[in-house]
């Protein structure tokens, strides 16, 4: 399999969402949500993203580890793994 | 050219979505018309055949020009005069204006450009890579488009984009003063434990892949949808000093558009639909609304407004009613509060809900009765 760049498979459905944010200004550790001021709909659609592009499935009950741009990469990163084996 | 505003004098039909010969029937989008204040789809309120064009391209016409003219179904008499979509001119004005220019949708390319600006481009064979995009986000709108090729005149570029947000702002101060003007209201406040609410979404969700998952906001929108069947004096018009119930439940749900915007477009029939395909169209309708694309009947429609303010922000707001409507209700942030149940006192998930009334048609003792029905509602999620 290729190697897939999660965070960078993030910016870009976080900047369809919030065009006009500076993604790469962000705090990685910083509370996505709070920072780029995403509504629960707004979150939905970018979990609804992620899971058609990394083929990975996100449980509601997983959602507040993608809370920042960090816990996300290694959260995505984890089931990437295990997905793989 | 409908009115798709109170302050709407002109608009310009920037697509035809119909040719000559092209059957039609109601509902249909026909055309896209670009107001100051966005894109907006134009729908047809009768069947029939499309006989001929009236408006050409980027044309910008007078409010009640006739768009087109259409043939009844049924072979009726040539030329019925000016089926243009007849939406009456007293439509209410927009708490805010659809919002082309706030998020425009994404290219492929990733270029950010209006629909209208989209279409210009393709036609003039000019890439959106190379335009300077003036609206918010740097949005590529109608006007930078139209603006490639000519020369000088770089100041108008700004005067664009403060004429949109200033038009927005306009459409809003309008409504809500006219509203703060003429609707005599009153607030009720109450707390509902949306415990039921919460277990009843995470059982659900977590068989849902996330493109079908539901939000809570879906379930106070039916709630309340389901509530005015109950209570009439809250789902309707006030117009030329008497109240009209409506016999139908268009919520208007009040959506955010990032870059300081608020529109509250009709979710048609939201008493009729299931909950999960309320949440199918709450999503579409929020992702057109954000893009600019909302539909003319979605603007004239709403019977009552929902305003939720999500999993963020505050516990309480307090609406404004929008005129022609008699009623808002308010849904503020879930909160976990001490809450005495059987009792002892234990942490529970708690909603404020509020509804702001019209004097004119009803009372707090009905508007009481009204809020306590939503709460009963949503104690039961399964049976929405």
């Amino acid at each position: 399999m290729s190697y897939i760049d999660i965070r960078k498979v993030l910016q870009e459905e976080l900047n369809n969402i919030a065009p006009e944010v500076d993604i790469a200004g962000i705090d990685p550790a910083a509370n996505l949500r709070e920072v780029m001021d995403i509504d629960s709909m707004d979150f939905l659609n970018f979990i609804t993203a992620i899971h058609h592009r990394l083929g990975i499935d996100i449980p509601e009950i997983d959602y507040p580890k993608l809370a920042t741009l960090d816990g996300a990469v290694a959260y995505l990163g984890t089931k990437l793994e295990s997905s793989k084996m | 050219m409908p009115s798709l505003g109170p302050d709407m004098e002109a608009g310009t039909l920037v697509e035809w979505l119909v040719k000559p010969g092209d059957w039609v029937k109601r509902g249909d989008v026909v055309a896209v018309v670009e107001t100051q204040k966005g894109a907006i789809e134009i729908e047809i309120f009768q069947a029939g055949q499309v006989e001929q064009i009236l408006v050409n391209l980027h044309s910008k016409v007078p409010v009640g020009t006739p768009l087109a003219r259409i043939r009844a179904e049924g072979g009726g008499a040539l030329g019925t005069p000016a089926a243009a979509p007849s939406i009456p001119l007293s439509v209410p004005p927009l708490v805010a204006p659809p919002s082309l220019p706030l998020v425009a949708p994404r290219a492929a390319s990733g270029v950010r450009a209006s629909p209208a600006a989209r279409r210009l481009a393709e036609e003039r064979g000019i890439h959106l890579s190379t335009v300077t995009g003036s609206g918010p986000a740097g949005a590529i709108i109608y006007a930078d488009v139209e603006r490639v090729g000519e020369t000088g005149a770089p100041s108008e570029k700004k005067r664009a984009l403060w004429l949109d947000l200033a038009a927005m702002r306009t459409a809003i101060a309008t409504a809500m003063a006219r509203s703060k003007r003429e609707i005599p209201h009153y607030y009720l406040q109450h707390q509902v434990d949306v415990t039921a609410c919460e277990q009843w979404l995470s059982q659900k969700n977590a068989t849902l892949p996330p493109d079908r998952r539901l939000l809570i906001a879906a379930l106070a929108i039916k709630a309340v949808a389901l509530a005015t069947r109950r209570f009439p004096a809250f789902n309707g018009f006030y117009r030329d000093n008497k109240y009209e119930p409506a016999p139908t439940v268009h919520v208007g749900v009040a959506i955010a558009i990032r870059g300081g915007g608020l529109a509250a477009p009709a979710l048609h029939d939201a008493d009729q639909l299931s909950v999960d395909d309320l949440m199918s169209r709450m999503r579409d309708l929020v992702q057109r609304t954000r893009s600019g694309r909302i539909r003319s009947s979605e603007i004239s429609d709403p019977t009552i407004t929902v305003s939720n303010l999500g999993e963020r922000g505050v516990e309480t707001l307090y609406g404004i009613i929008y005129p022609p409507q008699v009623a808002i209700v308010g849904f503020g942030k879930t909160m976990v509060r001490p809450w005495v149940i059987d009792g002892a006192i234990g942490p529970r998930p708690v909603v404020d809900i509020t509804l702001s009334g019209d004097h004119r048609v009803s009372d707090g003792h009905a508007g009481a009765l009204f809020l306590a029905e939503i709460g009963k509602l949503l104690q039961e999620p399964e049976k929405l």
